[in-house]
């Protein structure tokens, strides 16, 4: 019936794909990205070479699934939906991006064959939510929270770190930086702002050489002819105009009709900038560090005084060293008395592998701190910096919520179980769906046996006949490639990690399920100005 | 194509380059026409009912949008032909109108315009057509009056609310926690409403979301979120019993807009002009301080010395807030808006119990929360969820709960939902089609099988037998004569729409069918298409 005037319906390169068509399009995208990101699970997951199309062509080299996928083109409709979970995991709990992933994708691929034996989307759907909710309630029936014992609570987050930190390249050195990390997380003090660990990192040497700075250190030089160590330093953070300070009132430009005055009006500036040092070295201070430059004239002034001027330090520079040493960032010098200084007992150069760095110790405030890392090139560098930071971001959250699971598997072993047992109780198609629910969680530890290249199919198996013990604590031993006490190895993860990996992986894969059509418009043109 | 010669037999040329343009003349426009609306309503037609499936559109710009919403799937097509576009502008009315229903009326209008083909093909004119159409859409709205019930809410009565907000919210992705987003929806709309004037009005509701979470977090916030930040990192981020300042001047050096030149060309005028600066600034902070503010929310930037200066003084300060939150802050805590600092007085400044900054994920997400407000008439839901396509989502369904409940506020009858309505209406016309005599009988019994096609479909997506389907339901409606029975879409095991708690807002379907009917006679008057030659 419908024939003349349909094809015209839509602009010229705008596509349409409907029913069946389209639901495969988007489990075959989903799928496939799953697949790309699945071999980097796990303690022996492998990293992944990523090439920059723009100039230069840098290369990153990471097992970082959040890092992989952003770095992807990607035209199909159902991928993108994978990516932005994955980068909504980063930013919100900040480890488990390739989890939910991979949970997505084997969840999709088991909808696929439920599809396949004509069962609908939308029963698969309300089977898929009756599975994650069981299995959230049976996680939260086996978390431990040791948030009143100081002590087990400490090892807990040393457990974690080093379970975070185990799958990617800092594997080898794992307990050192676990430490470190949890000594920076630790000191934050409950706080989830995580810009005031500050990571510099310096090529040369090995990563066992990194370490945990408790002062402050700032990736500057200091000016010629001022001191190179200042003991009880009384810093001033400051942001303000240290070169030409114009006169911004009113719009206000110079304009003369004779080299004499402009002789005077340089004069005048001159001495207006004079007058704003003497102002800042009336503060009584040794130590002066801006936002924005500081010109030569202004500079040699504060060497005359004494004082240690340090120029251009960034704004997270100045926020962190705000922190650190308890001053406040300040614009105008007028009061004196009423300006918080900054203070520290020493502030140095020191050399770390080739460059000089400016060392603040003995602050007061310990909230900031600075991690150091050393490593043999920069593409191990940025890989350490992005594994040490999904470890502090784990870190920080739990340290809000402390709620804790084993690793290594056994939490999907546990989901599993009660998944199944719910499957069994329940009447109707949906029971296919919610075995599929539970099917698509034993493909996770399956995945990490398979990347460790062990026999994946006997260990699962033997892991669910010790899952089906009441309390049982096993999960996979990647090292010795067996079943093993995660509790005895310390293997732990977070509970704000897993629940989160559960949730956004099904609230996904339900999207994704809902559609069935999909219609795309024809790509914008670019302007031929390009 | 059409020519006309004068006496010397050269031909007029009527419309220009005719031999490049296509044109369709009489029954053919009319059922090219027809083809072209029919296909967009069955696009839409699996995105009906509670079990209806999703769209995925994919933006010139690669962007991605999951909806089942009906009006939003339109836009974002890119339709081409003039009668889709059509079709567009109805789902959109509906959209401005009424808010939800935007998915029902564009299968309605399908479903007349198939019938009407029919009709066409034996040789009815389509000017009766569309008469008989507009006679039976008057007798569908004069039964919906008939049937609607009027309920009775109060302030602490919501309860028949939330149950109609929960019809429409089920058909949405959302529908997991349809019960906690219906009751926030209702109570937003209740703590902006009028109930004396029963107007309300939406804008003081404002709808923002943040990914992350989980969709059971979404919130009803009596108040105000920013997504913005203090200005200086270490300004309290947290203050109680809050004076604001709502200011749309910057805290930076003033320039005048006209035309001015000032000419620095002496040592003396510099200095003067330096000094006139510092003051300056340190006027602007003063003035706040002096008026009593604790809280300054500026349109615009800050100097970086007036930042200084306000933290200094102890002032937090909040920059660039946008002009539509401006007026929302403005309103919530009965403040005025302050253009100039020489108009800062002690009684333009509003009063909130709570202002504070939280943090959000382990990025630098940070939000303004301004609770406990003099005036609690805006409000603010805040949607968290697992991705980006799930807010925007979200907010969509949000947005249609609002529309339900701020109608129900305005007309409280309802009308049984689930295909109810329809049903019972197409009976109603049926009976009706009877006493007319004329070729337009025809045409009002096939607006009552078009009627019939809207509980088909959501029978169809639910995955029942819609024909069995549909005549059990009708044959136990005229049995019964209960106009409550509809389609058992969640296979509860009763189709009695009240037993569901199934409703819709009266005025909805009426402006669903008047609407629908309105654009099919539009449709069906046109006999003549011409469209310019492909480029």
């Amino acid at each position: 019936m419908i024939t003349c005037g349909v094809e015209k319906l839509f602009k010229d390169e705008a596509t349409e794909e409907k029913g069946e068509r389209a639901r495969m399009a988007s489990f075959v995208g989903a799928m496939a990205i799953a697949d790309l990101v699945k071999t980097t699970l796990g303690p022996k997951g492998m990293d992944k070479i990523l090439q920059s199309t723009g100039r230069g062509h840098s290369v990153t080299v990471t097992n970082d699934g959040a890092t992989i996928l952003k770095s992807l083109h990607i035209d199909n409709p159902a991928a993108k939906v994978l990516i932005d979970i994955s980068k909504v995991q980063d930013d919100e709990v900040g480890d488990g991006t390739t989890s939910v992933v991979v949970l997505a994708g084997e969840l999709l691929r088991e909808a696929e064959k439920l599809v396949g034996s004509k069962i609908h989307p939308m029963t698969i759907i309300s089977g898929y939510r009756m599975a994650a909710d069981c299995a959230r309630r049976a996680l939260l029936d086996r978390v431990k929270d040791n948030k009143d014992d100081a002590e087990k609570f400490r090892s807990d987050l040393m457990r974690i770190a080093m379970t975070t930190l185990s799958s990617k390249i800092l594997s080898q050195d794992k307990e050192h930086f676990a430490k470190l990390a949890v000594d920076a997380v630790m000191r934050l003090k409950g706080s989830t702002n995580l810009e005031s660990i500050q990571i510099i990192k310096k090529a040369g040497g090995s990563l066992k050489d990194s370490f945990l700075d408790e002062g402050f250190i700032l990736d500057k030089k200091i000016g010629l002819g001022q001191p190179k160590r200042i003991e009880n330093a009384n810093i001033l953070v400051a942001n303000t105009a240290m070169d030409t300070d114009k006169v911004k009132i009113y719009g206000a430009r110079v304009r003369v009709d004779s080299m004499a005055k402009v002789a005077q009006i340089e004069g005048a500036e001159k001495e207006k900038m004079r007058e704003k040092v003497q102002k800042i070295i009336g503060h009584g201070i040794n130590c002066f560090v801006n936002r924005q430059l500081i010109y030569n004239f202004p500079e040699e002034l504060f060497a005359d005084a004494g004082i240690l001027a340090i120029e251009h330090a960034d704004f997270d520079g100045i926020e962190r060293l705000a922190l650190v040493t308890g001053g406040e960032i300040a614009s105008t010098f007028d009061n004196p008395e009423s300006v918080k200084l900054g203070h520290c007992k020493l502030i140095e150069e020191i050399m770390i592998g080739e460059d000089k760095l400016i060392h603040f110790s003995g602050v007061e405030m310990g909230q900031a701190c600075t991690i150091v890392l050393r490593g043999a090139s920069f593409h191990v560098l940025d890989e350490a910096e992005r594994s040490l930071h999904d470890a502090l971001c784990v870190l920080s959250q739990t340290v809000n919520d402390s709620r804790v699971l084993l690793g290594g598997g056994w939490p999907e072993m546990v989901m599993a179980k009660a998944v199944d047992e719910l499957a069994r109780k329940t009447p109707g198609k949906k029971s296919h769906a919610i075995e599929a629910f539970s099917r698509a969680l034993i493909a996770i530890p399956t995945t990490i046996a398979d990347n460790a290249g062990l026999d994946s199919a006997e260990l699962v198996a033997q892991l669910r006949a010790e899952h089906h013990k009441e309390h049982s604590n096993a999960g996979i031993d990647v090292i010795i490639g067996s079943v093993g006490d995660m509790s005895e190895l310390g293997i732990s993860e977070a509970f704000k990690v897993k629940q989160a990996v559960l949730l956004s992986a099904t609230e996904a894969a339900e999207m994704i399920l809902r559609v069935d059509e999909i219609i795309t418009c024809a790509p914008r043109r670019r302007e031929d100005r390009m | 194509m059409a020519l006309a010669f004068d006496e010397y037999g050269r031909p007029f040329i009527i419309l220009r380059e005719q031999e490049s343009k296509s044109r369709l003349r009489g029954l053919d426009a009319q059922k090219a026409n027809i083809a072209a609306g029919v296909a967009v309503s069955r696009i839409l037609r699996t995105s009906l009912g509670p079990k209806g499936m999703d769209k995925m559109l994919q933006s010139p710009d690669g962007d991605i949008t999951i909806t089942n919403d009906g009006a939003t799937i339109l836009e974002q097509m890119d339709v081409d032909n003039q009668i889709g576009k059509l079709m567009v502008e109805l789902s959109r009315s509906q959209d401005y109108e009424i808010g939800d229903g935007t998915t029902g009326v564009v299968v309605l209008a399908g479903a007349l315009l198939q019938q009407s083909e029919k009709l066409l093909e034996r040789g009815i004119h389509p000017i009766r057509v569309a008469e008989g159409f507009e006679i039976s859409s008057r007798i569908a709205v004069d039964h919906l009056e008939k049937i609607a019930h009027k309920f009775d809410f109060s302030a602490t009565n919501i309860e028949p609310l939330v149950q109609t907000c929960m019809t429409t919210l089920s058909s949405k992705i959302v529908n997991r926690c349809k019960r906690s987003l219906a009751e926030i929806a209702v109570k937003s709309v209740m703590a902006v409403a009028d109930l004396e004037r029963k107007d309300v009005n939406l804008d003081l509701i404002k709808v923002e979301g943040k990914v992350g979470g989980k969709l059971e977090d979404t919130e009803l916030i009596y108040g105000i979120v920013v997504d913005k930040d203090m200005s200086h990192p270490q300004m309290p981020k947290q203050i109680e019993d809050a004076k604001i300042a709502i200011l749309t001047c910057p805290f930076e050096p003033p320039k005048p807009k006209t035309k001015h030149k000032v000419d620095i060309d002496t040592v003396e005028k510099f200095q003067t002009l330096r000094k006139q600066e510092q003051k300056y600034f340190d006027d602007m902070v003063q003035r706040c301080k002096d008026v009593g503010a604790t809280l300054v929310i500026c349109q615009w930037g800050f100097d970086d010395e007036a930042n200084h200066l306000l933290m200094h003084r102890n002032l937090p300060a909040v920059r660039w807030v946008g002009g539509v939150e401006l007026e929302l802050i403005a309103i919530a805590t009965g403040g005025r808006i302050v253009p100039r600092f020489q108009e800062l007085t002690t009684e333009k400044l509003g009063k909130a119990g709570l202002v504070r900054e939280k943090a959000f994920g382990t990025t630098k997400d940070r939000m303004l929360y301004i609770e406990h407000c003099a005036n609690s008439k805006a409000v603010t839901v805040f949607i968290r969820g697992g991705n980006k396509m799930m807010i925007e989502e979200t907010k969509r369904s949000i947005h249609d709960a609002l529309c339900v409940a701020r109608n129900l506020i305005r007309n409280n009858s309802i009308v049984y939902g689930g295909g109810a309505a329809e049903i019972s209406c197409s009976i109603a016309v049926e009976t009706a089609a009877d006493k007319y005599p004329g070729v337009e009988q025809y045409a009002i019994r096939a607006f009552a099988d078009a009627l019939d096609s809207v509980p088909m479909a959501l029978a169809e997506n639910s995955g029942l037998q819609p024909i069995e389907t549909l005549s059990a339901v009708k044959a136990q409606q005229i049995k019964e004569s209960n106009h409550c029975c509809g389609i058992d879409c969640n296979d509860t095991g009763t189709n009695n729409m009240r037993e569901q708690n199934v409703f819709e807002t009266l005025i909805g379907k009426q402006q669903q069918i008047l609407l629908a009917t309105q654009v099919v006679k539009m449709i069906l008057k046109i006999d003549d298409v011409i469209s310019p030659a492909d480029y």
